[in-house]
């Protein structure tokens, strides 16, 4: 094995001596190369230097956890989102913090053999919680379903005709608040947790947008803000609570709170006043002579996927 | 000699045992600092005493009026009371129904059980209701007289889970109100009607609906 004199040493098969010309066929192939992927580089991160110009300032960036923040700097960050929420949509809000109430844990009970499946629960959410007009968002979909089953997998929500129909029963579905919630459990950020009366919260602003508990949640509960929520000024809900139904950002989860900007004010979830049949029950579970213990107590209810351990605080019922 | 290897000795025991107790340590406060099952700090107290809100139900509209389809001078509807015709009238206990009549109420759709008008209706007082027992009752207590006959759903109502309301799940920070039988249920034909759904979702991109449903939420 004698290596030829005169060649690279590669077996290339090239004239030795490529090292002497600046301009040899392998350098330019080379310096075309490194270019082509320096802008391949530049080009592939070009779309998150436009994100981060847009979207986020620098007070934003830099805010804490929301349970890392003392309550000055709730004020401070609350301000901050009520001038952003006047510069971005021009609406006048007012932006609080809703705190649980000791001694309680709430409950909720639907009552499905009154259900006629209107919808108009779906509706009231999406104007309370100021969600995005374009996509008709809601925190409730209402699911037709064939009298004999109970698999909600194989409930269509795309009913298109006079309700209730005699062979079909409807069941509303929102986040079930469970006491064993595998949408927290996978949060890689810990943005989203369970409180002291039983609802799970997001914080909009911690949160990273990696959808996992969207995969995690057995009943489809969680929503994703795809784009920037659009929602005519005159329609905002002024009233907002940083952990529900602010206007929330693009690029973040979001979910049922069961109104606890209402419902730790004491006063009765949106969805319940807006069902023309009343069969919603709300209450505080830790309450023995509330509506829904009585409910519970008296009633057969059931909840959703029992077999998934997930403990929900959720339960339907069928009168006898 | 051999006391330096003593000393060495226990030196290194020393060093070993120290690393072990700042292990031990770090993790207990880890462990004391964790703040992932922290749920938030609560809402202060309120100092002052509970006072209970009350709960109201809706009323009723009063006594009826029947409309007599004409209009007077200044375009409103003409209604009468019903001891205008009903005071000078024999009741007759048989009438189950609005065609049968000659002079009023013909159009009036009936469909609750088998009951006949003055199962309800008070025929010595066409201005209250009868009860059962032969009892009257006020029109704005229709609650009761539904109650007679309809036990579970009574019962239901005053458990809280029938009927519709509007206000406060605590009372002791607001009131309540609620529906009576007659906001949601006509009582000739107390069947909840068959309405449209309104606000209907949005298909996400991707999704597809099969002919008869049964698609993925």
């Amino acid at each position: 094995m004698s290596e030829p004199s005169g060649e690279c040493g590669s077996g290339c098969g090239c004239k030795g001596g490529g090292d002497d010309k600046l301009f040899s066929r392998r350098n330019l192939i080379k310096g075309a190369g490194i270019t082509l992927g320096a802008a391949a580089f530049a080009k592939a991160l070009s779309p998150l230097a436009h994100w981060t110009r847009e979207a986020t300032s620098v007070d934003e960036f830099l805010q804490k956890h929301y349970r890392e923040l003392t309550k000055v700097d709730l004020e401070v960050v609350f301000r901050r989102l009520e001038r952003e929420a006047k510069q971005q949509y021009g609406a006048d809000v007012t932006i609080s913090d809703h705190r649980p109430q000791a001694g309680v844990k709430f409950g909720y009970a639907l009552n499905l053999s009154i259900c006629i499946g209107c919808r108009r629960c779906a509706e009231a959410c999406h104007h309370e919680n100021n969600h995005d007009r374009a996509t008709s968002n809601s925190y409730i979909r209402v699911l037709e379903m064939t009298k004999g089953s109970m698999d909600m997998e194989k409930g269509n929500v795309h009913y298109d005709h006079p309700v209730p129909h005699p062979d079909k029963f409807y069941m509303p579905v929102q986040c079930q608040q469970c006491d064993n919630p595998p949408c927290v459990d996978v949060c890689p950020v810990e943005a989203t947790w369970k409180e002291a009366d039983g609802i799970v919260v997001v914080d909009y602003n911690w949160c990273i947008g990696c959808r996992y508990c969207e995969a995690a949640c057995p009943y489809h509960a969680r929503r994703f803000n795809w784009t920037k929520p659009v929602i005519p000024k005159e329609e905002i809900n002024p009233k907002q609570s940083y952990l529900s139904n602010r206007i929330r950002p693009q690029g973040v989860m979001e979910k049922c709170t069961f109104c606890l900007h209402r419902t730790r004010e004491g006063r009765m979830p949106a969805c319940l006043e807006a069902c023309p049949t009343g069969a919603r029950v709300f209450g505080n579970l830790l309450d023995p002579d509330s509506e829904i213990r009585k409910v519970i107590e008296n009633k057969r209810v059931f909840v959703l996927k029992e077999e998934l351990g997930t403990k929900p605080s959720f339960f339907y019922f069928f009168d006898e | 000699m051999a006391g330096e290897a003593r000393i060495g000795k226990i030196a290194f025991g020393g060093v070993i045992a120290l690393i072990g107790v700042v292990f031990v340590g770090v993790l207990v406060w880890t462990w004391l600092a964790r703040n992932d099952l922290k749920p938030g700090p609560k809402a202060e107290e309120p100092s002052t005493p509970a006072v209970i809100h009350p709960v109201t139900i809706r009323t009723p509209a009063g006594i009826p009026r029947v409309a007599t389809g004409e209009v007077d001078s200044q375009g409103q509807p003409v209604t009468i009371a019903c001891a205008t015709c009903h005071d000078t009238r024999q009741p007759n206990y048989e009438t189950r129904s609005g065609t049968t009549l000659k002079d009023f109420h013909q159009g009036l759709h009936f469909a609750h059980g088998n009951q006949s008008c003055l199962s309800c209706h008070n025929a010595t007082d066409y201005d209250t209701l009868k009860q059962a027992d032969g009892r009257p009752l006020e029109f704005s207590q229709t609650l009761m007289l539904c109650a007679q006959c309809h036990g579970p759903q009574f019962r239901d109502y005053q458990n809280g889970s029938h009927g519709g309301m509007q206000g406060h799940w605590d009372l002791t920070r607001g009131g309540r109100t609620r529906n009576t039988c007659t906001d949601c249920h006509d009582p000739h034909h107390p069947a909840y009607p068959e309405v449209m759904p309104v606000f209907p979702p949005k298909m996400v991109r991707g999704e597809t609906i099969t002919p008869h449903g049964e698609n993925h939420p």
